[in-house]
């Protein structure tokens, strides 16, 4: 047996893929697609996520995987194991900015852990958790790549590295 | 494939080809390397890391132990599998994979046959190091036929790739990660493919398991015997595991020219069947309405002498065609030997127009292995996956492989692979493969002529009849003659332009028998127009529908349900009600047999009998009863040759069934698989374009009295629906709604059911299935009908 093969597509004939998204997203997934050979179109599912979780708020509704699934001609449960592998992307609703702290060997070493706490401690949230004021969801992630800065943690779209409580609270103070 | 190279694996010098993993040949050689992940037939994932071995390649050892399922060959390499460096990889490896096992192997399924269990005999530590706790993982409900207990789950994958790969239909998948990596479903829902349960067989561990068997017996309760599958034409190898008396549950064996390793679900499943309360367990006589049990001896002199006492031309024989070679030829001896010549197999047939021309032994043209080799295919009338799901399989194979596949139905499927679908009413598949025929320049004769002279090729036709050229040239071009085309109102015109299409492209045309073994009813003789060898009769006896238009005063009814195994239900239930005399020789009671039959004859069922099998491509599968038959039942053979000499009829002396098999065989010396017509097959179509026509197909769980009574396959979703399927516009027209409940009429035959609206459905479609609850009363399968608001 071939050690890779071209990946199960699936044809969703019922869904007419020019109503799914928007004219602009539906133009940015193409642009992704147009990148990889025309039966390894689904390769295009990881930017195709994040487009549409950021069009959606921040997360992913079970339908906006199918969707995604049937523009690339996917079977849903092969968007699924993207959409749950990844930290980025969210299955629940998210407040309006995303913490993520990494929670992998390297700043685990550096107090990684202190920051969990502090941050469950002080503003109520458990990873995977949205604060009550809908402030900001806070969430472990693997490793961000950053580990000489370690601990390192992710807000938004910036890295944050060499961090402390305090500096971490800073940071917090200056979400909206 | 370029040139053989050769390797060293434990000092032993092996053979290989470039390109081949260690793994492969290490297996081939017979030298053991643990493994989960690996499976001969799914791509390489290479991510359980159980087949770690030392390797070294032109004198340099690789810096680490390599995955022998994942690491190509080469010239003079050199594979240690059981070095100390290999062996503290695969110790440490079953180290990590048993972290988070639980270790219930004493309430386990799988326990005793578990690969798991094998290897960590093996390779793995005595005592466990870990005392932190384990990862806990909530169960799935699968369905009825797959048990899952996700917590053992040791994420080799099998099962996903399985469902990519091999059924083509992704129902699993692995969601999240590390930690909280999960095999499931995500969604909530039943595996419905038909190929589903092969991943019980393809887990190594015991997180699938089959739900019918869970619980009834330990692996090493059971002893194991070989079959042959008793429901569609692939013939798939069996093993049998017996307890007692009993067929605890059905493993596929290995035979890469049939089932390769796989069995479809009806095979594995249908066993269940065997202990149904439904089982005849003595000969039962009708007196005065009431049924009685009558002792083996009395039954048999009481038929033996209604037999001999009805006139020759009053007599029918319908043999059903899951019954064996041995049963067809004696059943058919007897018939003829009583002088009469009414006997079929073909039950669900209802155009025999053709007899005449017939080929002398339809078969499917080529071997089975080779339908994956096709260029291109033309299906006509079939519903593959239901009909024949290894066979669908490998048509997936070869569409993958880049093969085009035309299919010409009157209903659209859903298919795994790409095709093209041709849809179109049931007289409408006429016009297109007429339009085939026309791209293609020919003109035919006959009423075949008149067809393609009205025929407008569109590109579809065009692009198809091309496809089929182009395969024609390198000689893999094939037609394929389903069941719905059999049970067609003109398959004798479907086939005559089978036949002009394949003389144009250089095609074969290839026959998809419907049950195990209807190909094997031509070389019994089990058939009006064919005597046993394949020799065409010279006088054409009445053909199964034949016998029932023109009820007989005798019949002799050999394992068929009045109710569901007949094209035409209702026709069959009047002919064999207004009978004298109906013999039901029967593993099962039905109140369609108990109603019309005289006398019932418990005769033995799958596994519980020797007899053979003739697949689709003409292959001869003998097989041994595995178990007895329950109560007073006895092998079919047995009994027809009692009967025979009861009879006072020469030639029914056999010692064993072996003896009976010899005697055909001998018969069958010089036949093979011939799919040439011996004449012209000229008739007139007859059926009016217009005017709505049932399509009843017959779902994959009912196609015969055994998988009938397999509880869980009929608890499957979809398994026993009686629903009318229409076209909305159709619907609005007649005043139907979705969900509603529809009357439906064929002739004097109705029947009641709920409505369900499928745009995809040709507007003069009414898709009616057969052989399910509530079809009983109906006529035709394929024919007119008409449907109003109940
Ligand atoms: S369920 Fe079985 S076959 Fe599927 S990944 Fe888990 S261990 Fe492998
Ligand atoms: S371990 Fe935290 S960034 Fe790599
Ligand atoms: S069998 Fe080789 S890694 Fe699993």
């Amino acid at each position: 047996m071939s050690l890779r093969s071209a990946p199960l597509a699936v044809e969703a004939p019922e869904r007419a893929r020019d109503g799914l998204f928007t004219p602009e997203i539906r133009a940015q997934i193409d642009a992704h697609v147009a990148k990889y050979p025309p039966e390894w179109k689904q390769s295009a599912v990881m930017p195709a996520l994040t487009l549409v979780q950021e069009w959606n708020g921040g997360w992913l509704t079970r339908e906006l995987m199918d969707d995604v699934a049937a523009y690339l001609d996917m079977p849903p449960v092969a968007v699924y194991e993207v959409a749950t592998f990844y930290g980025m992307y969210d299955l629940e609703p998210v407040g309006r900015h995303k913490i993520g702290v990494c929670n992998s060997v390297s700043c685990l070493l550096c107090g990684s852990e202190d920051l969990i706490h502090h941050v469950e401690r002080k503003y109520g949230v458990r990873p995977g958790e949205t604060t009550a004021d809908g402030r900001f969801t806070f969430k472990e992630v693997e490793c961000l790549g950053a580990c000489r800065h370690a601990p390192a943690v992710l807000v938004g779209k910036t890295y944050h590295e060499c961090l402390t409580p305090e500096a971490l609270d800073k940071l917090i103070e200056e979400l909206d | 494939m370029t040139d053989k190279l050769s390797i060293e694996i434990d000092g032993r010098v092996c053979e290989a080809s470039p390109g081949e993993m260690i793994i492969a040949v290490a297996d081939r050689e017979g030298i053991a390397i643990p493994r989960f992940c690996y499976h001969k037939k799914l791509s390489i994932a290479a991510n359980c890391r159980m087949c770690l071995v030392e390797a070294e390649q032109g004198g340099r050892p690789f810096p680490k132990p390599v995955p022998a399922c994942a690491t190509p060959v080469a010239a003079g390499m050199k594979v240690l599998t059981r070095s100390p460096k290999a062996l503290e990889a695969q110790r440490g490896t079953m180290e990590f994979l048993l972290i988070n096992h639980p270790l219930d192997c004493p309430i386990c399924d799988q326990g005793g046959e578990c690969e798991l269990q094998d290897v960590a005999m093996g390779y793995g530590g005595d005592v466990s190091r870990y005392s932190e706790g384990k990862r806990v993982v909530k169960d799935e409900d699968l369905g009825p036929l797959v048990a899952t207990d996700m917590t053992r789950c040791i994420h080799c994958t099998r099962c996903v790739r399985f469902g990519a790969e091999i059924a083509g239909v992704r129902e699993l998948g692995a969601t999240g990660r590390g930690e909280d990596m999960r095999i499931g479903t995500f969604v909530a829902h039943t595996l419905t493919h038909e190929l589903s349960g092969n991943i019980i067989d393809l887990c190594p561990v015991g997180a699938l398991t089959s739900k019918p068997f869970r619980f009834k017996a330990r692996s090493w309760e059971l002893t194991q015997a070989e079959g042959i599958a008793p429901h569609d034409a692939v013939g798939s190898n069996l093993h049998l595991h017996l307890r007692g008396n009993q067929v605890m549950r059905v493993h596929p064996k290995d035979n890469e020219a049939v089932n390769e390793t796989w069995i479809s679900d009806r095979d594995r499943f249908s066993y269940e069947g065997l202990a149904s309360p439904d089982r005849l367990t003595e000969p039962m006589i009708k007196e005065d309405g009431a049924w009685r049990p009558i002792g083996w001896q009395d039954a048999l002199i009481r038929v033996a002498e209604r037999l001999k006492t009805a006139s020759a031309d009053q007599i029918g024989t319908l043999i059903a065609p899951t019954a064996t070679l041995e049963e067809m030829y004696l059943a058919q001896k007897l018939t003829r030997g009583l002088g009469a010549t009414a006997v079929d197999s073909r039950l669900r047939q209802q155009d025999f127009r053709g007899d005449a021309a017939d080929p002398p032994l339809p078969w499917l043209g080529v071997p089975i292995a080779e339908l994956e080799t096709r260029d291109a295919v033309l299906l006509i009338g079939s519903d593959i996956r239901q009909e024949q799901p290894l066979l669908a399989h490998r048509l997936r194979k070869a569409a993958l492989g880049g093969a085009g596949i035309v299919l010409v139905n009157p209903l659209p499927l859903e298919l795994t692979f790409p095709a093209q679908q041709l849809v179109t009413s049931a007289a409408g598949m006429l016009g297109e493969l007429a339009a085939i025929a026309k791209a293609l320049r020919k003109r035919g004769s006959g009423s075949v002529k008149d067809l393609i002279a009205q025929a407008n090729p569109t590109d579809r036709h065009t692009s198809a009849a091309e496809r089929l050229k182009a395969a024609g040239t390198e000689r893999s071009g094939l037609i394929l003659l389903g069941a719905l085309a059999a049970a067609h109102p003109d398959y004798t015109l479907l086939k005559a332009l089978a036949y002009v299409i394949a003389e144009a492209t250089g095609s074969t045309v290839g026959y998809l028998p419907l049950a195990a073994n209807s190909a094997g009813a031509y070389l019994a003789g089990a058939l009006p127009h064919v005597l046993p060898g394949a020799r065409p009769g010279e006088a054409i006896g009445a053909d199964a529908r034949a016998m029932l238009v023109t009820a007989r005063k005798a019949y002799v009814l050999w394992g068929v349900e009045p109710s569901y195994d007949f094209a035409n239900p209702s026709l069959a239930a009047t002919a064999l009600g207004s009978a004298d005399l109906v013999v039901a020789a029967t593993a099962f009671r039905a109140p369609s047999l108990e109603a019309v039959a005289d006398l019932m004859l418990p005769i033995a069922a799958f596994a519980e009998t020797s007899g053979t099998f003739v697949n689709a491509e003409g292959t001869w599968q003998r097989f041994q009863g595995a178990v007895a038959p329950p109560g007073e039942a006895r092998p079919g053979w047995k009994v027809l040759r009692v009967l025979g000499n009861l009879c006072d009829l020469p030639g029914f002396e056999y010692a064993d069934s072996g003896e009976i098999h010899q005697e055909l065989a001998t018969l069958c010396a010089e036949v093979r698989p011939d799919n040439a017509p011996r004449g012209d097959l000229k008739v007139e179509p007859s059926l009016a374009e217009a005017g709505l026509m049932r399509v009843g197909t017959l779902p994959i769980y009912r196609t015969d009295p055994l998988v009938r009574r397999a509880a869980a396959l009929q608890r499957t979703p979809g398994a026993d629906v009686f629903a009318v399927g229409l076209n909305p516009a159709l619907a609005a027209d007649v005043g139907l709604a979705d969900g509603e409940l529809a009357v439906i009429r064929q002739g004097k035959a109705e029947a009641r059911a709920a409505v369900v609206l499928d745009a995809a459905l040709p507007p003069d479609v009414a898709l009616i299935p057969s052989g399910v609850t509530g079809s009983e009363a109906l006529g035709e399968q394929i024919g007119p009908v008409a449907v109003a608001k109940a």
